[in-house]
């Protein structure tokens, strides 16, 4: 079996602009982030209600990894497909949110479906959803984007013959500050960029 | 690829600060879970498993200064510390990592009393995970893992594939979570808790009791460690997702079953080599249901199953790696522990629920978790 | 019972985030749940117990009558009329 990974495809959302392979996509400047979303949802037409009921980290990794998969043929099954992503704030944005639900007494009214965006994971559950990807999860913190560590991780799924692809990368939200940035892992050469850390860190970085 | 050995471990918990204490306890049917009227913790009662703070305290003024670190961070320092004491294993070497799998670290310190104890972004997990690589010395990048109720699971999962590929040589987990208002009232919105001692697989179960504690559980690929003088390997693991719903567990275990069916197949066993299962069995009517079909579906209808939660409560990124633990010493101390809670068959799988402890010989044991986000893992511990 | 009616497809657009659909878009006797109404899920019924606290302070403790109360909108309406007059 040929060993070696490539990169299929990257995507990236940040700054009110949307870029796939470093070409730009979409841009809506001086919006904040749930204006930009939307009508990156309207002009990409996504149409999948569900996106509306998401909490903003989920809508970012969600819009994020379908302008990603919608460029590229995934020829393994769903079951074969890992998504691996990490990020600094993990869920906190919703967890202020929901943490401002029950700090009165008086008015103390959680809501069950802020509730269960307070954990990181679900973005990841969301997008396997959508694609029925069945296969390897984790959600891994860290201060910054650590192309090393998501690079490891990938190796090891792939080293053990876990994962046939995977979707991997940065998805990070918190008070309007965001970032994605994500990678299609396979096996395929079509032409495309080796897949090693120093590649995603150069890709990651490469935006001005 | 190499071999991953289990060097030590430790788990702090309402049952108390070692493993040993730990295993006494439940061996000898002494639950955590207690009636809790705590303010801070819940408008209302509920049952769920606390670690005495006085206690905390005290134990950790041996080790620390209490002031500096947070309730979670001390569970994790307290845990490490005696996990390393019976450990070759130098944390503070390059070979050597730290991972910490946790749900919701110290999300206490958004409530506005606790908000000026610390810095800002003490809340933030890899802050926290900063903390406690500091206090040990470990020269690393903080590695953690949140990944819901599998956390823990996957944690050692995680940390055995860096060890087989090379990455590093040894890797300690700790998986930890305290109780706090955020949680208790997050699952009383969801309507999971049960109003009484929960009841995992049975037929009156209605709901989860929540914990908190912490377990850490030190892999090496050095093949001399051994645990209560057995050779104690991490032979395989996988998760999987059920790409259904986001809260609500799959209605058929398909999910689940995959996990099982891959980290098998990793472990180069068959369902037929498993003599012991470590389930997630949280007691909600769901969750039950499913790992029972997925058991079944799995061929694992026979083999004795245990859920720990009667003991501990649902203790989220602990949950895994205290579970593990335990799976470990049945292995070691040839024992299944009972199912605490159990009393009456209620689900619709046929599985075979441990109702009383039991010796046992044991060489492929199999610890499974599943949680919200629609995530599975299955993780085979063999003795070598 | 119509303004209640009226009333509660505004309150449930906006507390379950239902994009793109007006009150008008609504059937007061379809559905709620499943294929062919709104489509909504188990964390939209626990929301809707939530919304019936909040708003009318009628308190569902079991989560299995949902399935009666939260069938369609008239029978929320008919339930909240019930039993805010008791």
């Amino acid at each position: 079996m040929n060993n070696r990974l490539y990169i299929s495809g990257h995507c990236r959302i940040k700054d009110n602009r949307v870029e796939l392979n470093g070409e730009p996509v979409f841009t809506q400047k001086d919006s904040n982030f749930s204006e930009f979303i939307k009508a990156l949802y309207r002009d990409q037409q996504f149409q999948y209600s569900k996106f509306f009921k998401m909490d903003n980290l989920s809508k970012l990794g969600f819009a994020a990894s379908e302008i990603l998969l919608r460029s590229i043929h995934i020829n393994v099954k769903g079951s074969e497909v890992g998504v691996v992503l990490a990020n600094a704030n993990s869920s906190l944005d919703t967890d202020v949110r929901y943490q401002e639900s029950i700090k009165d007494k008086t008015n103390y009214f959680p809501s069950p479906s802020v509730f269960v965006y307070t954990l990181p994971n679900i973005v990841i559950g969301e997008i396997c959803i959508k694609h029925k990807f069945t296969g390897e999860n984790a959600l891994l913190i860290s201060e910054t984007f650590e192309a090393d560590q998501l690079f490891d991780h990938t190796m090891s799924l792939f080293k053990d013959g876990k994962v046939g692809s995977c979707l991997i990368g940065w998805v990070d939200y918190y008070l309007d500050d965001y970032d994605a940035a994500l990678f299609f892992i396979t096996r395929d050469n079509d032409k495309k960029t080796n897949f090693e850390s120093e590649k995603i860190k150069s890709i990651y970085q490469n935006w001005s | 690829m190499s071999s991953v050995f289990i060097a030590s471990h430790n788990i702090v918990s309402p049952l108390g600060f070692s493993t040993k204490e730990n295993f006494d306890g439940i061996k000898n049917g002494i639950s955590g879970v207690q009636l809790q009227i705590d303010d801070s913790l819940s408008n209302t009662p509920f049952y769920g498993a606390v670690i005495n703070t006085e206690k905390l305290e005290k134990q950790f003024q041996l080790i620390g200064n209490p002031k500096n670190y947070t309730r979670f961070e001390k569970l994790l320092i307290l845990s490490i510390s005696d996990a390393l004491k019976d450990s070759s294993v130098d944390v503070k070497s390059e070979r050597t990592g730290l991972l910490i799998s946790t749900t919701k670290g110290n999300i206490d310190l958004l409530e506005s009393d606790k908000k000026n104890q610390f810095d800002e972004n003490r809340v933030q997990l890899w802050e926290s995970a900063r903390q406690v690589h500091e206090f040990f010395g470990n020269p690393n990048i903080p590695m953690v893992l949140s990944n819901a109720c599998i956390s823990g699971v996957l944690a050692i999962i995680m940390a055995s594939d860096y060890i087989k590929s090379g990455r590093y040589d040894s890797i300690i987990v700790a998986g930890a979570d305290i109780l706090s208002k955020f949680v208790v009232s997050g699952f009383q919105t969801f309507m999971a808790l049960d109003e009484e001692p929960c009841k995992p697989y049975d037929k009156k179960r209605n709901g989860l009791n929540l914990g908190e504690g912490c377990g850490t559980m030190v892999l090496t690929n050095n093949s001399e460690a051994t645990i209560d003088g057995k050779k104690i390997v991490v032979s395989g693991g996988a998760s999987s997702n059920d790409a259904n719903h986001i809260s609500g567990p799959s209605r058929t275990g398909d999910g689940l079953a995959l996990a099982i069916e891959k980290s098998l197949k990793n472990a180069s066993i068959s369902a037929g080599d498993i003599d012991f299962i470590s389930a997630h069995g949280t007691a909600t009517i769901f969750n039950d249901e499913m790992e029972s079909l997925a058991f079944s579906a799995s061929g694992l209808s026979s083999v004795p199953v245990n859920s720990l939660k009667g003991y501990y409560g649902h203790t989220l990124g602990a949950a895994g790696t205290i579970e593990s633990i335990l799976t470990v010493k049945t292995m070691t101390q040839n024992l299944l522990v009972r199912t605490a809670g159990y009393d009456e068959y209620g689900v619709g799988g046929k599985i075979n629920v441990i109702a009383k402890n039991e010796e046992a010989n044991i060489d492929h044991a199999m610890k499974t978790a599943s949680g919200f986000g629609g995530c599975n893992a299955a993780l085979v511990f063999s003795v070598k | 019972m119509e303004e209640l009616i009226n009333k509660l497809k505004a309150e449930i657009i906006e507390v379950l985030n239902l994009e793109d659909i007006s009150p008008g878009d609504i059937d007061a006797e379809s559905p709620l749940f499943g294929e062919g109404g709104l489509g909504l899920d188990s964390i939209d019924a626990l929301e809707l117990i939530v919304l019936l606290e909040k708003n009318y302070e009628i308190k569902i403790e079991n989560p299995q009558d949902g399935k009666t109360i939260f069938f369609s909108i008239k029978s929320m309406a008919e339930y909240i009329t019930e039993h805010q007059a008791a």
